[in-house]
């Protein structure tokens, strides 16, 4: 009775699959500033990263689509760009008299390729994610000296978040279990129903802050002093080396692109 | 020759007052294997939560013939493995091997021999090979054993359990009990499982509202109905 969005890893026998967890970890970084530092509309660039991407999937035998199917849990952060095209000056695209809005150029190709941006960002994400067990990350993180409080925060939300995620689904569940309906009766208002609802959150935080106390007891118990340790199991080897070099040049050849006219 | 566990009139009382703890005293000889029972609220995991110093109360606490300070705190974690009632609080790592690791790490062991304490001591609960495993994908048997493992990584002196056999189908927990039963280590093991104590362990400490209510053999505690039942217990 759990749900299951645990091991995004998938695992396969790849080249990527092998490589120094730190190798992806920073390949994937410098991917994601290239994609940044691309200036609005230089589709070339754009689409020299997404082939990358592509590549990459299909070297680490993923399929080369299996990012890209796993890229729409961005949309929804793409409703923050989504006024750009009415509130960026520029060329009239279309206009809306009756309304007062004008869609223009300028905000159009900026929207664009915010959303592209987004899309490849995400998918280099993914695929980070899914070539590279957990652990491997979180200790890949550790050892390229990113902050540990950050890197515990990360392992930490990745542990619990199904649990707590059961949690939910079990308040939710015990929700339901007393919500009868009666033919001929009303529902409860929808400002009573918000209210469960928000008490329901409150007390997931409550629990989540217990937790929290049991958890930081059983660690300090077994000699937690406020560093987080862990154990290496990866060397660079040549081929993480060349990994390394390959990767970051093609990265910055697609992003010279942009310079293309 | 010194008691494993010698608490002394310990008294707790939570930050919203209410008192948990009101004058224990309990000696615990080595090798002892002891069970805690009493009601819900009684006191019983508070009480196991002193024996680290995780819980700081009034009175005097000596481990393994050491007192309770600020000084020994982490020397007195290393000889006594708590285990956690809910073992997701126990299990807070990304991997088995992580978790059973955690404790030898933090005791500044060598790699090679970190190794080596978290292949034995998941060979002692039954659970070498699941090293790769994810703690949310284990069963709640697997969990529970997997967290008396992260505590016999330390080799510790005393095994303090809270609800060992909780929420465990009767597989499980007959697999559970094979297994305390096998441990050579000092226990005191808080539970609602009368038949379990009656079957395991030799000594039975019931407490009630913080207070230490009756302490003796177990056969003997137990053929006391009228006593069990007035601390809200029964006779297996």
């Amino acid at each position: 009775m759990h749900i299951d969005l645990t091991d995004q890893y998938r695992h396969s026998e790849s080249l990527i699959h092998h490589l120094d967890p730190r190798v992806k970890v920073v390949v994937t970084l410098i991917f994601i500033l290239a994609v940044g530092l691309i200036r609005d509309g230089s589709w070339i660039a754009f689409g020299a990263l997404f082939l990358g991407i592509l590549g990459y999937a299909a070297a680490s035998r993923l399929g080369m689509f299996y990012a890209v199917r796993r890229s729409i849990i961005a949309i929804p952060f793409l409703l923050a760009a989504a006024p750009l095209p009415f509130i960026i000056s520029g060329p009239a695209l279309i206009s809306f008299p009756a309304l007062n809005l004008t869609i223009t150029e300028t905000g159009t190709i900026r929207f664009v390729s915010i959303m592209i941006r987004t899309f490849i960002a995400v998918q280099a994400g993914i695929l980070l994610s899914a070539t590279t067990p957990f652990p491997g990350l979180v200790w890949g993180m550790c050892s390229l000296r990113i902050p540990r409080p950050l890197v515990a925060v990360i392992a930490f939300m990745y542990r619990y978040i199904f649990v707590l995620a059961d949690e939910a689904i079990r308040l939710m569940r015990a929700r339901a279990a007393r919500s009868p309906e009666i033919p001929g009766k009303g529902k409860p208002s929808f400002i009573w129903r918000g209210r469960v609802t928000g008490s329901m959150v409150g007390s997931l935080f409550l629990r989540s802050l217990d937790r929290s106390e049991r958890v930081y007891g059983a660690m300090a118990s077994r000699g937690y002093d406020g560093e987080m340790r862990t154990y290496s199991t990866f060397h660079m080897r040549g081929s993480d080396w060349v990994s390394l070099i390959v990767f970051s040049l093609l990265i910055l050849g697609s992003l010279s692109l942009m310079f293309l006219r | 020759m010194h008691h494993t566990l010698d608490i002394q009139n310990l008294h707790f009382s939570y930050p919203d007052g209410r008192k948990a703890l009101r004058g224990v005293s309990l000696f615990i000889n080595p090798g002892e294997k002891t069970a805690l029972v009493g009601p819900n609220g009684s006191g019983k995991s508070t009480l196991l939560l002193h024996l680290n110093g995780i819980l700081r109360g009034e009175g005097e606490v000596h481990v393994c013939g050491k007192e309770l300070t600020e000084d020994s705190l982490r020397q007195i974690r290393a000889s006594v493995g708590l285990v956690f009632q809910d073992p997701d609080d126990q299990l807070f790592s990304q991997s088995v091997y992580e978790d059973v690791a955690f404790g030898p790490l933090y005791m500044d062991l060598p790699k090679d021999e970190v190794a080596q304490k978290v292949r034995q001591a998941l060979e002692a609960v039954g659970m070498a090979g699941s090293e790769p495993r994810v703690p949310h994908h284990l069963s709640e048997g697997e969990k529970k054993r997997v967290a008396i493992a992260t505590v016999l990584s330390m080799d510790p002196e005393v095994l303090a359990l809270d609800e060992p056999t909780a929420g465990l189908d009767p597989r499980g927990r007959r697999e559970l009990i094979q297994l305390l039963r096998g441990l050579p280590q000092t226990m005191l093991v808080a539970t609602h499982d009368m038949r379990m104590v009656a079957e395991l362990f030799d000594r039975t400490v019931i407490i009630d509202e913080g207070k230490v209510v009756a302490d003796g053999p177990t056969a003997q505690v137990l053929a006391e109905p009228h006593l069990l039942e007035m601390h809200g217990l029964e006779a297996p």
